[in-house]
Protein backbone atom coordinates (compact mmCIF):
# COMPACT_ATOMS: atom_id res chain seq x y z
CA UNK A 1 0.00 0.00 0.00
CA UNK A 2 2.50 2.27 -1.01
CA UNK A 3 0.75 5.58 -1.70
CA UNK A 4 -1.55 5.40 1.37
CA UNK A 5 -1.22 8.65 3.17
CA UNK A 6 -3.17 8.41 7.25
CA UNK A 7 -3.18 11.75 8.78
CA UNK A 8 -0.61 10.72 11.88
CA UNK A 9 2.37 9.99 9.07
CA UNK A 10 1.67 12.67 6.41
CA UNK A 11 3.10 15.49 8.79
CA UNK A 12 5.96 13.41 8.94
CA UNK A 13 6.66 13.62 5.35
CA UNK A 14 9.72 16.27 4.27
CA UNK A 15 8.21 18.61 1.76
CA UNK A 16 10.02 17.05 -1.09
CA UNK A 17 8.66 13.68 -0.60
CA UNK A 18 5.21 15.72 -0.79
CA UNK A 19 5.15 17.60 -3.80
CA UNK A 20 7.14 14.12 -5.50
CA UNK A 21 4.18 11.89 -3.70
CA UNK A 22 1.28 10.58 -5.90
CA UNK A 23 -2.01 12.54 -6.06
CA UNK A 24 -3.90 9.31 -5.03
CA UNK A 25 -4.00 9.40 -1.06
CA UNK A 26 -7.46 8.05 -0.03
CA UNK A 27 -6.96 5.18 1.62
CA UNK A 28 -8.36 1.47 -0.19
CA UNK A 29 -12.06 1.85 2.18
CA UNK A 30 -12.22 5.58 1.51
CA UNK A 31 -11.97 4.54 -2.35
CA UNK A 32 -14.15 1.71 -1.79
CA UNK A 33 -17.06 3.70 -0.03
CA UNK A 34 -17.45 6.31 -2.32
CA UNK A 35 -17.09 3.95 -5.29
CA UNK A 36 -19.88 2.14 -4.06
CA UNK A 37 -22.77 4.02 -5.04
CA UNK A 38 -21.42 4.40 -8.81
CA UNK A 39 -21.00 0.35 -8.51
CA UNK A 40 -24.57 -0.08 -7.37
CA UNK A 41 -26.04 1.95 -10.12
CA UNK A 42 -24.40 0.31 -13.11
CA UNK A 43 -24.87 -2.92 -11.50
CA UNK A 44 -28.74 -2.18 -11.54
CA UNK A 45 -29.31 0.39 -14.02
CA UNK A 46 -26.77 -1.28 -16.86
CA UNK A 47 -25.03 -4.43 -16.32
CA UNK A 48 -28.21 -6.65 -15.21
CA UNK A 49 -30.61 -5.45 -17.90
CA UNK A 50 -27.97 -5.88 -20.39
CA UNK A 51 -26.95 -9.25 -18.60
CA UNK A 52 -31.18 -10.02 -19.09
CA UNK A 53 -31.12 -9.18 -22.61
CA UNK A 54 -28.17 -11.82 -23.59
CA UNK A 55 -29.86 -14.27 -21.88
CA UNK A 56 -33.32 -13.61 -23.13
CA UNK A 57 -31.74 -13.93 -26.53
CA UNK A 58 -30.52 -17.23 -26.03
CA UNK A 59 -33.50 -18.15 -24.36
CA UNK A 60 -34.27 -21.85 -24.67
CA UNK A 61 -30.91 -22.50 -24.63
CA UNK A 62 -30.66 -22.44 -28.76
CA UNK A 63 -28.87 -20.16 -31.08
CA UNK A 64 -32.39 -20.13 -32.67
CA UNK A 65 -32.82 -16.19 -32.78
CA UNK A 66 -29.26 -15.44 -34.57
CA UNK A 67 -29.98 -17.79 -36.77
CA UNK A 68 -32.68 -15.90 -37.56
CA UNK A 69 -30.57 -13.11 -38.46
CA UNK A 70 -28.89 -15.13 -40.19
CA UNK A 71 -31.05 -16.98 -42.17
CA UNK A 72 -33.47 -13.80 -43.39
CA UNK A 73 -31.51 -12.01 -46.51
CA UNK A 74 -33.17 -9.14 -45.46
CA UNK A 75 -31.49 -8.55 -41.48
CA UNK A 76 -28.24 -8.97 -42.77
CA UNK A 77 -29.24 -6.62 -45.18
CA UNK A 78 -30.20 -4.03 -42.65
CA UNK A 79 -26.77 -4.73 -40.92
CA UNK A 80 -25.09 -3.87 -43.57
CA UNK A 81 -27.14 -0.83 -44.64
CA UNK A 82 -26.80 0.05 -40.91
CA UNK A 83 -22.61 -0.44 -41.27
CA UNK A 84 -22.94 2.00 -44.63
CA UNK A 85 -25.20 4.79 -43.72
CA UNK A 86 -22.91 5.41 -40.38
CA UNK A 87 -20.02 5.48 -43.02
CA UNK A 88 -21.56 7.93 -45.60
CA UNK A 89 -22.85 10.21 -42.69
CA UNK A 90 -19.21 9.85 -40.88
CA UNK A 91 -17.86 10.89 -44.53
CA UNK A 92 -20.45 13.90 -44.54
CA UNK A 93 -19.73 14.75 -41.42
CA UNK A 94 -15.75 15.48 -41.67
CA UNK A 95 -16.02 16.82 -45.69
CA UNK A 96 -18.68 19.55 -44.12
CA UNK A 97 -17.28 19.98 -40.82
CA UNK A 98 -13.32 20.77 -41.38
CA UNK A 99 -14.09 23.71 -42.85
CA UNK A 100 -16.11 24.84 -40.30
CA UNK A 101 -13.15 23.91 -37.19
CA UNK A 102 -10.63 25.26 -39.09
CA UNK A 103 -12.34 28.49 -39.71
CA UNK A 104 -12.99 28.66 -35.91
CA UNK A 105 -9.30 27.59 -35.09
CA UNK A 106 -8.11 30.22 -37.27
CA UNK A 107 -10.76 33.01 -36.88
CA UNK A 108 -9.99 35.56 -34.26
CA UNK A 109 -11.98 35.22 -30.90
CA UNK A 110 -15.00 37.20 -31.57
CA UNK A 111 -15.62 36.23 -34.97
CA UNK A 112 -14.67 32.43 -33.54
CA UNK A 113 -17.12 32.92 -31.16
CA UNK A 114 -20.25 33.10 -33.92
CA UNK A 115 -18.76 30.21 -35.10
CA UNK A 116 -18.87 28.30 -31.96
CA UNK A 117 -22.37 29.59 -31.42
CA UNK A 118 -23.37 28.06 -34.79
CA UNK A 119 -21.87 24.73 -33.70
CA UNK A 120 -22.94 24.68 -30.56
CA UNK A 121 -26.77 25.66 -30.69
CA UNK A 122 -27.91 22.73 -32.39
CA UNK A 123 -25.83 20.37 -30.00
CA UNK A 124 -27.46 22.00 -26.99
CA UNK A 125 -30.84 20.95 -28.71
CA UNK A 126 -32.37 17.69 -28.15
CA UNK A 127 -32.51 15.27 -31.03
CA UNK A 128 -36.05 14.75 -30.83
CA UNK A 129 -36.72 18.25 -31.51
CA UNK A 130 -33.87 18.87 -33.93
CA UNK A 131 -35.26 15.53 -36.08
CA UNK A 132 -39.21 16.97 -35.61
CA UNK A 133 -37.49 20.17 -37.45
CA UNK A 134 -36.39 17.83 -39.82
CA UNK A 135 -40.00 16.18 -40.20
CA UNK A 136 -41.07 19.62 -40.75
CA UNK A 137 -38.57 20.51 -43.12
CA UNK A 138 -38.74 17.42 -45.19
CA UNK A 139 -42.85 16.70 -45.52
CA UNK A 140 -44.81 17.23 -48.51
CA UNK A 141 -46.03 20.55 -48.08
CA UNK A 142 -43.04 21.44 -45.80
CA UNK A 143 -40.77 24.74 -46.78
CA UNK A 144 -38.14 22.52 -48.67
CA UNK A 145 -40.73 21.82 -50.97
CA UNK A 146 -42.79 24.99 -51.21
CA UNK A 147 -39.19 26.66 -52.31
CA UNK A 148 -38.75 24.00 -55.21
CA UNK A 149 -41.97 25.02 -56.69
CA UNK A 150 -42.13 28.53 -56.34
CA UNK A 151 -38.73 28.77 -58.10
CA UNK A 152 -39.77 26.66 -60.73
CA UNK A 153 -37.50 23.73 -60.40
CA UNK A 154 -40.34 21.34 -59.78
CA UNK A 155 -44.17 20.81 -60.73
CA UNK A 156 -45.24 18.74 -57.66
CA UNK A 157 -43.99 18.22 -54.42
CA UNK A 158 -41.04 15.65 -54.47
CA UNK A 159 -41.09 13.26 -51.74
CA UNK A 160 -38.48 14.20 -49.40
CA UNK A 161 -39.04 12.80 -45.94
CA UNK A 162 -39.07 9.05 -45.24
CA UNK A 163 -36.36 8.25 -47.88
CA UNK A 164 -32.87 7.12 -47.30
CA UNK A 165 -31.58 10.63 -47.90
CA UNK A 166 -33.20 12.02 -45.36
CA UNK A 167 -32.03 9.82 -42.89
CA UNK A 168 -28.22 10.65 -44.23
CA UNK A 169 -29.34 14.37 -44.19
CA UNK A 170 -30.62 14.11 -40.84
CA UNK A 171 -28.28 12.01 -39.11
CA UNK A 172 -25.40 14.40 -40.48
CA UNK A 173 -26.69 17.39 -39.02
CA UNK A 174 -27.12 15.70 -35.49
CA UNK A 175 -23.76 14.67 -35.41
CA UNK A 176 -21.71 16.97 -37.06
CA UNK A 177 -20.71 18.64 -33.69
CA UNK A 178 -19.17 15.52 -32.97
CA UNK A 179 -16.87 16.11 -35.46
CA UNK A 180 -16.29 19.61 -35.70
CA UNK A 181 -15.08 19.66 -32.10
CA UNK A 182 -12.56 17.13 -31.53
CA UNK A 183 -10.91 18.87 -35.00
CA UNK A 184 -11.11 22.40 -33.67
CA UNK A 185 -9.12 21.24 -30.44
CA UNK A 186 -6.55 19.59 -32.60
CA UNK A 187 -6.25 22.59 -34.49
CA UNK A 188 -6.57 24.98 -31.79
CA UNK A 189 -3.50 23.27 -30.26
CA UNK A 190 -1.36 23.57 -33.57
CA UNK A 191 0.94 26.27 -32.95
CA UNK A 192 0.59 29.06 -35.69
CA UNK A 193 4.63 29.08 -35.91
CA UNK A 194 4.55 25.73 -37.82
CA UNK A 195 2.50 27.01 -40.93
CA UNK A 196 4.06 30.54 -40.68
CA UNK A 197 7.53 28.39 -41.13
CA UNK A 198 6.41 26.60 -44.02
CA UNK A 199 5.52 29.50 -45.75
CA UNK A 200 9.11 31.31 -45.02
CA UNK A 201 10.38 28.59 -46.27
CA UNK A 202 8.84 29.02 -49.60
CA UNK A 203 5.58 26.93 -49.40
CA UNK A 204 2.53 27.94 -51.23
CA UNK A 205 -0.84 28.27 -48.68
CA UNK A 206 -1.76 25.24 -50.16
CA UNK A 207 1.47 22.77 -49.49
CA UNK A 208 1.05 24.31 -46.37
CA UNK A 209 -1.90 22.99 -45.39
CA UNK A 210 -1.32 19.71 -47.22
CA UNK A 211 2.39 18.95 -45.38
CA UNK A 212 1.50 21.36 -42.10
CA UNK A 213 -2.03 20.99 -40.88
CA UNK A 214 -3.64 18.46 -42.34
CA UNK A 215 -1.10 16.01 -40.97
CA UNK A 216 -1.04 17.21 -37.43
CA UNK A 217 -4.89 17.56 -37.23
CA UNK A 218 -5.18 13.88 -37.95
CA UNK A 219 -5.39 12.80 -34.26
CA UNK A 220 -8.57 15.27 -33.90
CA UNK A 221 -10.38 13.74 -37.81
CA UNK A 222 -9.94 10.44 -36.43
CA UNK A 223 -11.32 10.95 -32.87
CA UNK A 224 -14.18 12.79 -34.53
CA UNK A 225 -14.93 9.96 -37.21
CA UNK A 226 -14.85 7.29 -34.86
CA UNK A 227 -17.14 9.28 -32.26
CA UNK A 228 -19.69 10.17 -35.28
CA UNK A 229 -19.45 5.95 -36.69
CA UNK A 230 -19.89 4.60 -33.44
CA UNK A 231 -22.88 7.15 -32.19
CA UNK A 232 -24.93 6.50 -36.19
CA UNK A 233 -24.28 2.75 -35.79
CA UNK A 234 -27.05 3.25 -32.76
CA UNK A 235 -28.84 5.65 -33.52
CA UNK A 236 -32.49 5.16 -33.35
CA UNK A 237 -34.55 8.64 -32.73
CA UNK A 238 -33.68 10.51 -35.78
CA UNK A 239 -33.58 7.32 -38.24
CA UNK A 240 -37.46 6.05 -36.96
CA UNK A 241 -38.75 9.83 -37.63
CA UNK A 242 -37.49 11.46 -40.54
CA UNK A 243 -36.74 7.57 -42.20
CA UNK A 244 -39.20 5.46 -44.04
CA UNK A 245 -39.86 1.04 -44.66
CA UNK A 246 -37.44 1.66 -47.10
CA UNK A 247 -34.34 2.86 -45.03
CA UNK A 248 -34.42 0.35 -42.05
CA UNK A 249 -31.19 0.35 -39.89
CA UNK A 250 -30.52 -2.22 -36.99
CA UNK A 251 -31.78 0.72 -34.13
CA UNK A 252 -35.39 1.10 -36.14
CA UNK A 253 -35.78 -2.41 -36.92
CA UNK A 254 -35.49 -3.48 -33.38
CA UNK A 255 -37.99 -0.51 -32.80
CA UNK A 256 -39.88 -2.05 -34.89
CA UNK A 257 -39.35 -5.81 -33.43
CA UNK A 258 -40.38 -4.40 -30.05
CA UNK A 259 -43.39 -1.78 -30.90
CA UNK A 260 -44.99 -3.54 -33.81
CA UNK A 261 -44.22 -7.12 -33.75
CA UNK A 262 -43.34 -7.41 -29.87
CA UNK A 263 -41.09 -10.88 -30.61
CA UNK A 264 -38.64 -9.47 -27.88
CA UNK A 265 -36.39 -12.69 -28.05
CA UNK A 266 -35.95 -11.44 -30.98
CA UNK A 267 -35.36 -7.94 -30.37
CA UNK A 268 -32.69 -9.14 -27.85
CA UNK A 269 -30.57 -11.13 -30.43
CA UNK A 270 -30.86 -7.87 -32.79
CA UNK A 271 -29.85 -5.52 -29.97
CA UNK A 272 -26.74 -8.32 -28.84
CA UNK A 273 -25.43 -8.06 -32.64
CA UNK A 274 -25.77 -4.47 -33.02
CA UNK A 275 -23.77 -3.91 -29.61
CA UNK A 276 -21.23 -6.96 -30.47
CA UNK A 277 -20.60 -4.84 -33.40
CA UNK A 278 -20.24 -1.72 -31.51
CA UNK A 279 -18.18 -2.79 -29.28
CA UNK A 280 -16.52 -4.17 -31.78
CA UNK A 281 -15.53 -1.03 -33.63
CA UNK A 282 -14.74 0.74 -30.03
CA UNK A 283 -12.51 -2.01 -29.40
CA UNK A 284 -10.51 -1.41 -32.55
CA UNK A 285 -10.60 2.50 -32.21
CA UNK A 286 -10.37 2.85 -28.54
CA UNK A 287 -6.58 4.41 -28.77
CA UNK A 288 -7.85 6.99 -31.53
CA UNK A 289 -11.22 7.25 -29.53
CA UNK A 290 -10.16 8.46 -26.01
CA UNK A 291 -14.01 9.05 -24.98
CA UNK A 292 -12.94 11.44 -22.00
CA UNK A 293 -10.68 13.56 -24.02
CA UNK A 294 -13.03 14.11 -27.22
CA UNK A 295 -16.38 14.63 -24.99
CA UNK A 296 -14.48 17.02 -23.47
CA UNK A 297 -14.19 19.18 -26.02
CA UNK A 298 -17.78 18.44 -26.89
CA UNK A 299 -19.20 19.41 -23.32
CA UNK B 1 0.51 32.60 -72.50
CA UNK B 2 -2.86 32.50 -70.11
CA UNK B 3 -0.51 30.91 -67.16
CA UNK B 4 1.51 34.15 -67.50
CA UNK B 5 -1.62 36.34 -66.79
CA UNK B 6 -2.73 34.59 -64.15
CA UNK B 7 0.56 34.87 -62.31
CA UNK B 8 0.67 38.50 -62.45
CA UNK B 9 -0.25 39.64 -58.80
CA UNK B 10 -3.28 41.72 -59.62
CA UNK B 11 -5.38 38.47 -61.03
CA UNK B 12 -3.83 36.34 -58.48
CA UNK B 13 -5.45 38.82 -55.63
CA UNK B 14 -8.94 39.02 -57.45
CA UNK B 15 -8.63 35.18 -57.93
CA UNK B 16 -7.40 34.86 -54.26
CA UNK B 17 -10.69 37.20 -53.13
CA UNK B 18 -13.30 35.11 -55.17
CA UNK B 19 -12.10 32.18 -54.02
CA UNK B 20 -12.31 33.14 -50.58
CA UNK B 21 -15.87 34.75 -51.01
CA UNK B 22 -16.65 31.34 -52.60
CA UNK B 23 -15.47 29.15 -49.26
CA UNK B 24 -17.06 31.92 -47.45
CA UNK B 25 -20.42 31.32 -49.03
CA UNK B 26 -19.77 27.21 -48.65
CA UNK B 27 -18.84 27.92 -44.99
CA UNK B 28 -22.12 29.96 -44.66
CA UNK B 29 -24.07 27.78 -46.20
CA UNK B 30 -22.70 24.75 -43.45
CA UNK B 31 -23.21 26.89 -40.53
CA UNK B 32 -27.02 27.51 -42.34
CA UNK B 33 -27.61 23.95 -42.64
CA UNK B 34 -26.50 23.81 -38.68
CA UNK B 35 -28.43 26.37 -37.44
CA UNK B 36 -31.59 25.98 -39.33
CA UNK B 37 -33.42 23.28 -37.87
CA UNK B 38 -32.95 24.69 -34.12
CA UNK B 39 -34.03 27.77 -35.48
CA UNK B 40 -37.23 26.96 -37.84
CA UNK B 41 -39.50 26.03 -34.45
CA UNK B 42 -39.71 29.45 -33.27
CA UNK B 43 -41.35 30.78 -36.11
CA UNK B 44 -43.40 27.72 -36.62
CA UNK B 45 -44.75 27.93 -33.22
CA UNK B 46 -46.27 31.26 -33.52
CA UNK B 47 -47.30 30.62 -36.65
CA UNK B 48 -51.06 30.92 -37.12
CA UNK B 49 -51.32 28.29 -39.48
CA UNK B 50 -50.95 24.32 -39.01
CA UNK B 51 -48.00 24.00 -41.27
CA UNK B 52 -44.90 26.33 -41.45
CA UNK B 53 -45.64 29.59 -44.68
CA UNK B 54 -43.02 31.86 -45.70
CA UNK B 55 -44.03 34.62 -45.02
CA UNK B 56 -45.81 33.48 -41.82
CA UNK B 57 -49.27 34.51 -42.22
CA UNK B 58 -50.15 36.00 -38.85
CA UNK B 59 -48.59 35.84 -35.30
CA UNK B 60 -49.93 33.92 -32.52
CA UNK B 61 -49.46 32.55 -28.87
CA UNK B 62 -52.00 30.30 -29.45
CA UNK B 63 -49.84 27.29 -29.72
CA UNK B 64 -48.48 28.12 -26.17
CA UNK B 65 -51.65 28.66 -24.22
CA UNK B 66 -52.64 25.27 -25.93
CA UNK B 67 -49.50 23.09 -24.66
CA UNK B 68 -50.15 24.99 -21.22
CA UNK B 69 -53.94 23.85 -21.04
CA UNK B 70 -53.07 19.96 -22.38
CA UNK B 71 -53.59 17.84 -19.54
CA UNK B 72 -51.34 15.44 -21.19
CA UNK B 73 -48.43 17.34 -22.25
CA UNK B 74 -48.84 18.83 -18.29
CA UNK B 75 -48.66 15.70 -17.09
CA UNK B 76 -45.76 14.48 -18.99
CA UNK B 77 -44.16 17.69 -18.25
CA UNK B 78 -44.16 17.52 -14.84
CA UNK B 79 -43.17 14.18 -14.89
CA UNK B 80 -39.75 14.38 -16.73
CA UNK B 81 -39.39 17.86 -14.67
CA UNK B 82 -39.38 15.38 -11.22
CA UNK B 83 -37.42 12.84 -13.10
CA UNK B 84 -34.60 15.46 -14.34
CA UNK B 85 -34.62 16.79 -10.95
CA UNK B 86 -34.27 13.35 -9.12
CA UNK B 87 -31.65 12.35 -11.98
CA UNK B 88 -29.52 15.50 -11.37
CA UNK B 89 -29.26 14.97 -7.51
CA UNK B 90 -28.35 11.06 -7.47
CA UNK B 91 -26.22 11.77 -10.81
CA UNK B 92 -23.90 14.24 -9.53
CA UNK B 93 -24.19 13.07 -5.82
CA UNK B 94 -22.59 9.44 -7.42
CA UNK B 95 -20.79 10.81 -9.96
CA UNK B 96 -19.11 13.14 -7.94
CA UNK B 97 -18.28 10.28 -5.27
CA UNK B 98 -16.78 8.05 -8.11
CA UNK B 99 -14.88 10.52 -9.49
CA UNK B 100 -12.60 11.51 -6.26
CA UNK B 101 -12.45 7.55 -5.89
CA UNK B 102 -10.98 7.32 -9.54
CA UNK B 103 -8.75 10.03 -9.15
CA UNK B 104 -7.85 10.25 -5.99
CA UNK B 105 -8.40 6.50 -4.64
CA UNK B 106 -6.53 3.45 -5.07
CA UNK B 107 -9.15 1.09 -6.24
CA UNK B 108 -7.55 -2.23 -7.38
CA UNK B 109 -9.43 -2.06 -11.15
CA UNK B 110 -9.65 1.70 -11.24
CA UNK B 111 -9.75 1.93 -15.55
CA UNK B 112 -12.20 -1.02 -15.72
CA UNK B 113 -14.60 0.94 -13.34
CA UNK B 114 -14.11 3.76 -15.29
CA UNK B 115 -14.99 2.16 -18.35
CA UNK B 116 -17.85 0.85 -17.40
CA UNK B 117 -19.26 3.75 -15.55
CA UNK B 118 -18.54 5.75 -19.34
CA UNK B 119 -20.27 2.53 -20.88
CA UNK B 120 -23.87 4.21 -21.68
CA UNK B 121 -22.38 6.82 -23.68
CA UNK B 122 -21.31 3.91 -26.30
CA UNK B 123 -23.88 0.92 -25.94
CA UNK B 124 -27.00 2.19 -28.44
CA UNK B 125 -29.49 3.58 -26.54
CA UNK B 126 -32.05 1.54 -27.92
CA UNK B 127 -30.10 -1.57 -26.82
CA UNK B 128 -30.35 0.01 -23.44
CA UNK B 129 -33.89 1.01 -23.69
CA UNK B 130 -34.93 -2.74 -24.39
CA UNK B 131 -32.44 -3.96 -22.01
CA UNK B 132 -34.07 -1.75 -18.83
CA UNK B 133 -37.76 -2.92 -20.52
CA UNK B 134 -36.90 -6.21 -20.27
CA UNK B 135 -36.11 -5.76 -16.62
CA UNK B 136 -38.52 -3.20 -15.14
CA UNK B 137 -41.66 -4.78 -16.96
CA UNK B 138 -41.60 -7.94 -14.81
CA UNK B 139 -41.18 -5.18 -11.49
CA UNK B 140 -44.11 -3.33 -12.73
CA UNK B 141 -41.79 -0.60 -13.21
CA UNK B 142 -42.24 0.69 -16.35
CA UNK B 143 -43.87 4.26 -16.29
CA UNK B 144 -42.67 4.59 -12.91
CA UNK B 145 -40.66 7.40 -11.27
CA UNK B 146 -38.52 4.69 -9.89
CA UNK B 147 -37.21 3.27 -13.17
CA UNK B 148 -36.95 6.62 -14.87
CA UNK B 149 -35.22 7.61 -12.09
CA UNK B 150 -32.95 4.51 -11.99
CA UNK B 151 -32.22 4.21 -16.39
CA UNK B 152 -31.50 8.32 -16.58
CA UNK B 153 -29.09 8.68 -13.33
CA UNK B 154 -27.06 5.17 -15.33
CA UNK B 155 -27.28 7.55 -18.70
CA UNK B 156 -26.04 10.82 -16.52
CA UNK B 157 -23.52 9.56 -14.75
CA UNK B 158 -20.98 9.34 -17.61
CA UNK B 159 -21.17 13.53 -18.07
CA UNK B 160 -20.88 13.61 -14.38
CA UNK B 161 -17.53 11.64 -13.92
CA UNK B 162 -15.82 13.25 -17.16
CA UNK B 163 -16.73 16.69 -16.27
CA UNK B 164 -15.97 16.12 -12.38
CA UNK B 165 -12.68 14.28 -13.28
CA UNK B 166 -11.36 16.95 -15.23
CA UNK B 167 -11.59 19.67 -12.83
CA UNK B 168 -9.88 17.55 -9.97
CA UNK B 169 -7.15 16.94 -12.40
CA UNK B 170 -6.82 20.77 -12.43
CA UNK B 171 -7.52 20.98 -8.64
CA UNK B 172 -3.90 21.03 -6.77
CA UNK B 173 -4.01 17.48 -4.33
CA UNK B 174 -1.58 19.04 -2.04
CA UNK B 175 -3.79 21.63 -0.89
CA UNK B 176 -6.01 18.52 0.42
CA UNK B 177 -3.34 17.01 1.92
CA UNK B 178 -2.26 20.13 3.67
CA UNK B 179 -6.08 20.50 5.09
CA UNK B 180 -5.88 16.96 6.56
CA UNK B 181 -2.54 17.78 8.00
CA UNK B 182 -3.90 21.12 9.97
CA UNK B 183 -6.06 18.36 11.75
CA UNK B 184 -9.67 18.93 9.25
CA UNK B 185 -11.22 15.56 8.70
CA UNK B 186 -11.71 13.56 5.45
CA UNK B 187 -15.48 15.69 5.07
CA UNK B 188 -13.86 19.14 6.26
CA UNK B 189 -11.00 18.43 3.96
CA UNK B 190 -13.78 17.81 1.27
CA UNK B 191 -16.31 20.61 1.64
CA UNK B 192 -13.87 23.09 3.07
CA UNK B 193 -11.33 22.96 0.64
CA UNK B 194 -12.11 20.54 -2.00
CA UNK B 195 -15.48 21.23 -3.04
CA UNK B 196 -15.42 25.04 -3.40
CA UNK B 197 -12.44 25.03 -5.79
CA UNK B 198 -14.13 21.82 -7.71
CA UNK B 199 -17.30 23.74 -7.52
CA UNK B 200 -18.01 25.14 -11.42
CA UNK B 201 -16.94 22.14 -12.90
CA UNK B 202 -19.61 19.99 -10.23
CA UNK B 203 -22.04 22.64 -10.99
CA UNK B 204 -21.46 22.21 -15.10
CA UNK B 205 -21.96 18.38 -14.37
CA UNK B 206 -25.51 19.22 -12.63
CA UNK B 207 -26.22 20.82 -15.30
CA UNK B 208 -25.30 17.98 -17.97
CA UNK B 209 -27.08 15.56 -16.47
CA UNK B 210 -30.21 17.57 -15.84
CA UNK B 211 -30.27 17.65 -19.43
CA UNK B 212 -28.97 14.22 -20.06
CA UNK B 213 -32.19 13.62 -18.35
CA UNK B 214 -34.77 16.00 -19.84
CA UNK B 215 -34.00 15.76 -23.81
CA UNK B 216 -33.34 11.72 -22.98
CA UNK B 217 -35.93 9.97 -25.58
CA UNK B 218 -35.11 6.61 -26.48
CA UNK B 219 -34.57 4.79 -23.59
CA UNK B 220 -37.78 6.83 -22.45
CA UNK B 221 -39.57 5.48 -25.13
CA UNK B 222 -39.12 2.20 -23.82
CA UNK B 223 -39.61 2.63 -20.64
CA UNK B 224 -42.97 4.67 -20.88
CA UNK B 225 -46.07 3.64 -20.51
CA UNK B 226 -49.37 4.75 -20.31
CA UNK B 227 -49.39 5.93 -16.65
CA UNK B 228 -45.84 7.44 -16.84
CA UNK B 229 -44.92 9.14 -19.97
CA UNK B 230 -41.99 11.47 -20.17
CA UNK B 231 -42.29 14.25 -22.28
CA UNK B 232 -39.53 12.78 -24.89
CA UNK B 233 -41.91 10.16 -25.39
CA UNK B 234 -45.60 12.39 -25.56
CA UNK B 235 -43.39 14.33 -28.24
CA UNK B 236 -41.53 11.52 -29.94
CA UNK B 237 -45.89 9.94 -29.91
CA UNK B 238 -47.52 13.35 -31.46
CA UNK B 239 -44.75 13.90 -33.90
CA UNK B 240 -45.09 10.56 -35.65
CA UNK B 241 -49.38 10.73 -35.23
CA UNK B 242 -50.21 14.08 -34.33
CA UNK B 243 -47.87 17.01 -36.41
CA UNK B 244 -49.54 19.93 -34.67
CA UNK B 245 -47.84 23.42 -34.00
CA UNK B 246 -48.27 22.43 -30.43
CA UNK B 247 -45.07 20.84 -30.50
CA UNK B 248 -43.09 23.45 -32.48
CA UNK B 249 -44.04 25.47 -29.22
CA UNK B 250 -42.93 22.78 -26.83
CA UNK B 251 -39.48 22.49 -28.69
CA UNK B 252 -39.10 26.18 -28.22
CA UNK B 253 -39.70 26.06 -24.66
CA UNK B 254 -37.32 23.06 -24.73
CA UNK B 255 -34.86 24.58 -26.49
CA UNK B 256 -34.51 27.84 -24.46
CA UNK B 257 -34.15 25.99 -21.77
CA UNK B 258 -31.39 24.23 -23.07
CA UNK B 259 -29.68 26.93 -24.27
CA UNK B 260 -30.10 29.43 -21.31
CA UNK B 261 -28.85 26.29 -18.60
CA UNK B 262 -26.04 25.51 -21.03
CA UNK B 263 -25.05 28.74 -22.37
CA UNK B 264 -24.38 30.06 -18.54
CA UNK B 265 -22.12 26.70 -17.88
CA UNK B 266 -20.44 27.72 -21.00
CA UNK B 267 -19.95 31.43 -19.98
CA UNK B 268 -18.69 30.49 -15.97
CA UNK B 269 -16.44 28.04 -17.90
CA UNK B 270 -14.90 30.73 -20.26
CA UNK B 271 -14.20 32.63 -17.75
CA UNK B 272 -11.68 31.04 -16.05
CA UNK B 273 -8.63 30.19 -17.75
CA UNK B 274 -7.95 26.47 -18.30
CA UNK B 275 -4.48 24.93 -18.16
Amino acid sequence: MTNFISRSRSHRLSFRRLSSYSARFYSLPTSIVLATPLIAALAIGFLYPVLKLFALSFSGGTLAYYRRIVAEPLHLAVLTGTVQVALVVTVASLLLGFPVAYLMARLSKGPATVVGACVFIPLWTSVLIRSYAWVTLLQRNGIINELLIDTGVTDGPLKLIYTQGAVILAMTHVLMPFMILPIYSALRALPADYVRAARNLGAGPLRAFVAVTLPLSLPGVFAGSVMCFVLALGFYITPALVGGPGSMLMATLIGQQTTVLLDWPFAAALSTVLLAVTLLFVLLFRRTLSLSKGLNSVY
Amino acid sequence: MILDVFASPAIRSYSAAAGIIAGGAAIGGILFFLLLPTLIVIPMSLSETNYIEFPPRGLTLKWYSAYLSDPDWMAATWFSLRIALATTATATITGTMAALAIVRGCLPFRTALQALALGPLIVPHIVLGVALYLTFSPLQLTGSFLGFLVAHTVLAIPYVIITVTASLQRFDPTLELAALNCGANRLQAFFLVVLPNIAPGVAAAAVFAFLASFDEATVAFFISDVGGKSIGRKMFEDIDFNLTPVIAAVSTVLVATSLLLMGSVHLVNARKPRP
